[in-house]
């Protein structure tokens, strides 16, 4: 375990009783009624949730990176985020909400699948691989936006309308440990075959086909990177809806504390994302607002400034 | 350990790129490919190091055909340095070279740091790439390909973007590589470079041997002109000559 990654998880040590403790009831455990009940059943399967959820985006986010070679990647370029929500989307559409995360999985799962036969037919040597591939996860990307936009006009009803949006905007109110038992093991799945392939993504540093020369086989870094991002990415949309940024913003607060190599990258990003998660998902039970603000808003809110002053930071030459 | 090819063919997308070239390359000696621009050296290279498939013919080491090695073990044979001088993230110099270590899967402290020393980076080692000079990043990606200990190294214009001190010192460091044992394969434009350093010279015109030996028998006149379409001469003691256009009078 690198630097980096000792200090975010000395900072999820301490962001975790304060999140339990935080929100619109701040609890007491010694006075408040019910403590134990509101902890164990609500506030750490939420919790819990936003440190599986962010990780999975964090790392998602630093193999992307490191895979495009392209600081401002994010783990929505595959696809596999949008096609998620259209199969959640599409449990909405058919009345089926109750197996939403099934339906997402599902989304999720093509996706991949039609990544995968993307990447067998890459053709291996020629180079432009890469921009091909993502060029492919592009257009899978904005066929599943244009899909679910169509099925937000074409809902059976208003209720199913307003259910659909609210979904989209990624929230963790009301999760249970249902939830945490569907992405727990699929995100940690995800982390571990992005960890597997980290190695390869260093050499990808060097470009194409140096890293072919060190040995890499880009067909199976593809692969991995196809399962990883989208076990990660697939799970979490699953269970709480589309939450950006994340991938994008947290490896680059957790580069400059690293040797910037992939590999470095990958556990701390996932400490990372879990930190940001969960303050993010605390922050938005606190403030006063009428409704709680959804956790993919305020992250939104906050990512597109971070963004634009990236994008500013990087004509300055400074990135 | 020899490298040879063997009626090689490469197709890039509908281009036959390089056709029917045979040829054995001897450990201990350095190699030129030279040739007009598309003549299909850096394709030959590729094809050579096994980062091409051959559409028909075939690259051996030792014997046995590049496509029978594992990917991993051809890597730790073959050193293979592309012209791209691309570094994606700013990575220390020491970082870099250390990736050089990655189809032996260890961190090898020792040979990266031989690699460090050879290739004079002591005093970069902890800079980071953006902040070198061309010439120190090709001592650096030099030394990255250095650290894996390869038999054989096969380099595409390694004195592209280096200024004239830089790429003699990087000629010298290529030729003690030589001098230990190693093959050097290397992709060169300045033919000056190739007559007074190549133990051989493969000349390419339009993916073929247009001529293959010593330097002195591969880069004549006549084959310059015929290749090129220049009409040059040779001025200067051998080792130490200069290529000149032909006075005309």
């Amino acid at each position: 375990m690198n630097r980096a990654a000792l200090i975010f998880a000395a900072l999820l040590v301490v962001l975790v009783p304060l999140s339990l403790l935080a929100g619109r009831v701040w609890i007491d455990p010694a006075t408040t009624p019910n403590a134990a009940l509101i902890l164990m059943e609500l506030r750490l399967p939420r919790a819990v949730l936003a440190i599986v959820i962010g990780g999975g985006l964090g790392a998602a986010g630093a193999a992307m990176q490191g895979y495009l070679r392209n600081p401002l990647a994010d783990p929505g370029l595959f696809g596999i985020a949008p096609m998620a929500a259209l199969g959640a989307v599409a449990s909405f559409w058919v009345g089926a909400s109750w197996a939403l995360p099934v339906f997402a999985l599902a989304g999720a799962g093509l996706a991949m699948v039609l990544l995968a036969l993307v990447a067998g037919r890459t053709p291996s040597g020629a180079g432009g691989g890469i921009a091909l591939f993502t060029l492919a996860g592009l257009m899978i990307a904005s066929l599943a936006g244009a899909l679910t936009a169509l099925a937000i006009t074409m809902a059976p009803s208003a209720f199913a309308m307003s259910q659909i949006v609210l979904w989209l905007n990624g929230a963790l109110t009301d999760r249970s440990w249902d939830e945490v038992w569907i992405a727990a093991p699929l995100t940690l799945a995800g982390i571990a075959v992005l960890v597997f392939a980290a190695r390869s993504l260093d050499a990808l540093t060097l470009g194409e086909d140096a890293a072919r020369s060190l040995g890499i086989d880009p067909r199976v870094l593809l692969f991995l990177l196809v399962a990883g991002v989208g076990l990660t990415v697939g799970s979490g949309v699953a269970v709480a809806g589309i939450i950006g940024f994340v991938g994008l913003i947290v490896p680059h607060l957790v580069r400059p504390l690293t040797d910037r190599l992939p590999s470095s990258l990958l556990l701390p990003s996932a400490l990372a994302g879990a930190c940001l998660v969960l303050a993010a998902d605390s922050a938005v039970r606190v403030l006063p607002f009428v409704t709680e603000l959804r956790l993919g808003i305020a992250l939104s809110l906050v990512g597109a400034p971070f963004f634009l002053w990236l994008l500013l930071r990087m004509r300055r030459g400074r990135l | 350990m020899m490298l040879a090819c063997d009626n090689l063919a490469i197709r890039r997308g509908q281009a036959e790129v390089v056709r029917g070239i045979s040829a054995e390359l001897r450990p201990g000696t350095i190699t030129a490919i030279v040739g007009p621009n598309g003549a299909g050296k850096s394709s030959l290279l590729m094809g050579l190091a096994g980062l091409l498939p051959a559409e028909s013919g075939a690259v051996r080491l030792d014997g046995t055909p590049l496509t029978e090695l594992a990917s991993r073990e051809r890597a730790c044979r073959i050193g293979y340095l592309p012209q791209s001088t691309e570094i994606a993230w700013d990575v220390a110099v020491e970082n870099l070279v250390a990736l050089g270590r990655m189809p032996h899967r260890d961190r090898g402290s020792e040979p990266v740091e031989a690699a460090i020393r050879v290739m004079e980076l002591e005093e970069l080692r902890t800079r980071p790439a953006s902040q070198l000079s061309g010439g120190e990043t090709s001592r650096a990606l030099l030394a990255r390909v250095l650290a894996g200990e390869p038999q054989w190294i096969l380099a595409d214009e390694p004195l592209a973007a280096l200024d004239l001190a830089h790429q003699i010192t990087l000629i010298d460091h290529l030729k003690s590589c030589a001098r230990s044992g190693m093959g050097v394969v290397i992709v060169l434009h300045d033919l000056a470079m190739a007559m007074n350093h190549a133990d051989r010279v493969q000349v390419l015109e339009e993916g073929a041997l247009a001529a293959d030996g010593t330097a002195q028998e591969a880069l004549t006149p006549e084959t310059i002109a015929r290749v090129w379409g220049a009409d040059v001469e040779w001025i200067g003691m051998p080792g130490r000559q200069a290529i000149v256009a032909s006075s005309r009078d």
